[in-house]
């Protein structure tokens, strides 16, 4: 880990609204992803976590501070010579509903990064995307809404690899699955990290799936990082009251454990009510 | 990898039948008369130089008004000797291309203008905005009308000025679903992978608009028809030239000679015309279709009920309610429910579920997407979808049927049954004060006066956490959070005192901190007041935080059920196994202990 792949220093993000009023949404957030790490970034509505997401992939503005790739900043980059960086960093959206096209085939879909990035043999390419991410053959004659939830999300998931990024943003690529359908969309995560030594960027608000998956988490209040750790340390014994508030809110499937932390939850709030008055 | 592929078989019932636009169309019989017509008119413009026997302005002086039938003039000839059905032939090819004009200018302004709006915004969309605003409130007919001063009688002229005129219809259609396209995640994708903002819109943004200018692309030609008749009517057309219009007018001159002659035009005008529209409809019913399950007309409703009931295994037998009665407070027993299939048979979600809930209990309903567990609770408040079918079974409230009695389901509902939606944002109506709802509601269900409806209410508001009940009364949807609006729909759904509440994923839209509050309001109502709850949930960490008793749902039937503890610790079944195993799997540790 000698120089980390993609550094984001005091990223500001303000959007504007009507007569100048603005709203900052991320107020000077810092990290940086090594290569082949998951990093990832928990936190809840409004927390502003999709927003860093985004604001590295050129999709919001950046008011302040930098994000580079490899040692360059990238978010001063023209339109152009950003749509030449595409390649390095890539995305896997939420909703595997709206992120596909439904008027394209999976071919369609896949073949359109190679296709951008002027990559000629496209065919061969879209069977080995498709053979990675655990669809049949023949699905790219299909059209998305064939696909179940999971398997959707399989196809935008083989989209982002398309172009062999170095660096994978997934926002909160499983929270519109079910729960096995999940388990198994996380291991192929997992699986596709092995193989390919691609770095992910996890968003999510589920402290128990970024456990699950990471390396390092990031936990994101109000726009602002108020902890960063090894990702057992922060998911098993966080520092910070706030980050130990989310975890103790999740519940637990199991109802002997679930009632102790329930009684912990209620005994920890208490107590930090009688410390603010 | 790729073992993952087979575990996971493709959906294949998804495999909606895929038929192309054109077949549809063809498949309906309106559609079908329309386009012959359409292409029947389009065809004989094109061949009028071989269709028609003489050029359109050629005089038969001995036959002049002559009627129709005779000898070499089907439709007759008019006043000034000129045969009828010649002129028709040719009139086609000049309506047809005043159409063209209208068309061609319309959109290629209107599309062009409302995508660049659309996808780039900015000062051009504010100053393209202001244009068609201006042009829009500009008299279409009264221009023409001055243009003729300028131009004279040049029909297509007149037609070009009328297709700009009509551009904005195009400019604000096209802008506005370009607005919702952008924002879609596959045109984000198409960005992030690298394509530019001329193939995104070539290949994403021009894919969502060309149905709707399609569609609207038919009535434009039907009112280019009307206005290239109207232009003429008025004198203002080419009284040298053969189109509709100005046979129509010519006919009208001499109305009192040969009234059979305003027939013609008239008659291909308005079919025409009336051809376009319905077309038009055909097909924005083909291309905007979103049929998936239809709701059925009343008598196939009760045939293919009648159908689904013959095929039930064995007599639906009386419900038995299990245990001591008393102490069960609802009871279902074999309800199925299905909806209409393509073919009108019903499809069905729900296969004969048997479920008891005792007083006092929280019941939860578990299973993954598709599994069936909102359709029970949709069944029990009578809110099931309008195309759902239900196929057989009951639903009994302290010994009464409710499904039996739509009458006793509509007293039930709201008063002895409570209902916590999902969504708690859009089950406020953002038009009322939080207070007006509540109120409303309550007085619905119990009649009361206001101040003491109000009175309970704020009583209410407190207990469910809400420390200022007076000032939260006072806001509107808007103003109030997520937790906080979930909070207000409960303290409605247990306003008026029910004996159950139905809770459909009340804290999945909720943030992790937030759903822990509102379960621990909602166990605390259950506690203090003795409520039963159905609780609707794919969170097993929600279940075992809650539940007393559990039913694990898998493809419409329950396959497990149990105590929360026993179901929890020693599962039966292979897919509650799975289901603990993968939830336990994103699980936190627990190896927090200080």
């Amino acid at each position: 880990m000698s120089e980390p792949l993609l550094q984001v220093t005091d990223l500001v993000v303000r959007f504007t609204g009507r007569r100048g009023a603005y709203k900052e949404v991320i107020r000077g957030v810092s990290f940086d992803l090594a290569a082949g790490e998951t990093l990832s970034i928990v936190g809840e509505s409004g927390s502003g976590k999709t927003t860093i997401g985004r604001a590295i992939l050129g999709l919001a503005p950046v008011t302040a501070g930098t994000i580079s790739f490899r040692g360059s900043p990238i978010n001063t980059l023209s339109r152009a010579d950003r749509r030449r960086q595409a390649k390095d960093i890539q995305v896997v959206f939420q909703d595997p509903y709206s992120s596909l096209n439904p008027a394209m085939t999976v071919e369609a879909i896949l073949v359109e990064p190679l296709r951008a990035a002027g990559i000629e043999g496209g065919r061969n390419r879209v069977q080995e995307l498709l053979d990675a991410v655990g669809l049949p053959a023949n699905a790219g004659t299909r059209y998305p809404r064939e696909f179940s939830g999971g398997q959707r999300q399989r196809i935008a998931i083989a989209r982002a690899l398309a172009l062999e990024p170095a660096v994978i943003v997934c926002d909160e690529p499983t929270s519109a699955l079910d729960v096995t359908t999940q388990a198994t969309v996380l291991n192929l995560f997992k699986d596709l990290q092995e193989a390919t030594g691609v770095a992910y960027l996890f968003i999510s608000h589920d402290l128990g799936v970024v456990n699950r998956v990471s390396d390092r988490i990031a936990v994101l209040h109000e726009g602002a990082l108020v902890e960063l750790g090894p990702a057992r340390q922060i998911a098993t014994a966080p520092r910070h009251p706030y980050t130990r508030r989310l975890q103790m809110a999740a519940p637990v499937a199991d109802p002997t454990i679930q009632r102790r932390r329930r009684e912990e939850r209620l005994l920890m709030l208490e107590q930090s009510d009688s410390q603010s008055t | 990898m790729t073992d993952v592929a087979t575990t996971i078989p493709l959906t294949g019932d998804a495999r909606r039948s895929n038929k192309s636009v054109l077949r549809r169309l063809v498949a309906n019989p309106q559609a079908v008369i329309c386009l012959v017509w359409l292409l029947g008119v389009l065809l004989v413009g094109a061949l009028a130089p071989w269709l028609a026997t003489s050029d359109p302005n050629t005089t038969f002086l001995a036959e002049t008004n002559a009627g129709p039938g005779t000898p070499g003039h089907p439709l007759g000839v008019d006043s000034a000797g000129r045969d009828v059905l010649n002129r028709l032939i040719w009139g086609a090819r000049e309506s047809a291309m005043a159409v063209a004009v209208v068309t061609v200018v319309s959109v290629a302004l209107g599309v062009s203008t409302g995508l660049i709006a659309g996808f780039y915004r900015g000062r051009f969309e504010s100053i393209a905005g202001f244009i068609t605003d201006v042009v829009l409130s500009m008299p279409g007919i009264v221009l023409l009308i001055a243009l003729y001063a300028l131009t004279g009688p040049d029909v297509l002229a007149a037609m070009a000025v009328y297709g700009v005129l009509l551009a904005p219809s195009y400019y604000r259609l096209v802008r506005s679903i370009v607005l919702g396209v952008r924002n879609e995640l596959y045109v984000d994708a198409a960005r992030v992978v690298g394509l530019s903002d001329w193939r995104i819109v070539g290949r994403h943004v021009l894919w969502a608009v060309r149905a709707p200018v399609i569609i609207q692309s038919s009535f434009v030609m039907a009112s280019g028809i009307g206005i290239e008749a109207g232009v003429s009517f008025l004198g203002l057309g080419d009284p040298t030239s053969s189109s509709w219009g100005i046979m129509l007018q010519q006919s009208f001159n001499s109305i009192y000679n040969n009234p059979i002659l305003v027939l013609w035009p008239a008659l291909v005008v308005s079919i025409t015309i009336l051809a376009l529209i319905l077309f038009g409809n055909a097909l924005s019913d083909v291309l905007q279709a979103s049929a998936r399950s239809k709701v059925l007309p009343p008598r196939a409703r009760r045939r293919a009920l009648a159908a689904a009931r013959e095929a039930l295994p064995g007599p639906t037998t009386e419900p038995t309610p299990l245990g001591s009665s008393d102490d069960v407070i609802l009871s279902i027993r074999d309800l199925r429910i299905g909806y209409p299939a393509p073919d009108n048979s019903v499809n069905q979600v729900v296969h004969g579920v048997d479920l008891d809930v005792r007083r006092g209990e929280i019941h939860g309903l578990v299973g993954e997407s598709g599994s069936g567990k909102s359709q029970i609770a949709f069944s029990t408040l009578g809110i099931l979808p309008k195309e759902a079918l239900v196929v057989s079974g009951h639903v009994m409230l302290d010994g009464e049927d409710l499904l039996a009695d739509d009458t006793k389901l509509a007293e039930a509902r709201g008063t002895r049954i409570g209902y916590v939606p999902q969504e708690p944002m859009t089950n406020l109506d953002p038009s009322f004060t939080i207070g007006r709802q509540l109120v409303k509601g309550l007085r619905a269900a119990r009649p009361m006066s206001k101040a003491d409806a109000r009175k309970r209410l704020e009583e209410l508001l407190v207990s469910v956490g809400i420390t200022d009940p007076d000032r939260v009364m006072g806001l509107y949807p808007h103003e109030i959070s997520g937790g906080m609006a979930q909070r207000v729909l409960i303290c409605g759904a247990i306003a008026s005192q029910p004996d159950i509440i139905v809770a459909d994923e009340p804290t999945t839209a909720l943030d992790v901190t937030v759903q822990a509050e509102v379960l621990e309001i909602l166990r605390n109502l259950s506690l203090e007041r003795g409520m039963a709850m159905i609780l609707v949930t794919h969170n097993l960490g929600v279940v075992a935080d809650l539940c007393d008793t559990v039913s694990v749902m898998k493809d419409g039937l329950i396959v497990e059920s149990a105590d929360v503890e026993e179901l929890f610790s020693n599962p039966r079944e292979e897919y509650t196994q799975q289901l603990l195993a993968s939830s336990r799997s994103v699980e936190l540790m627990e190896d927090n202990d200080e």
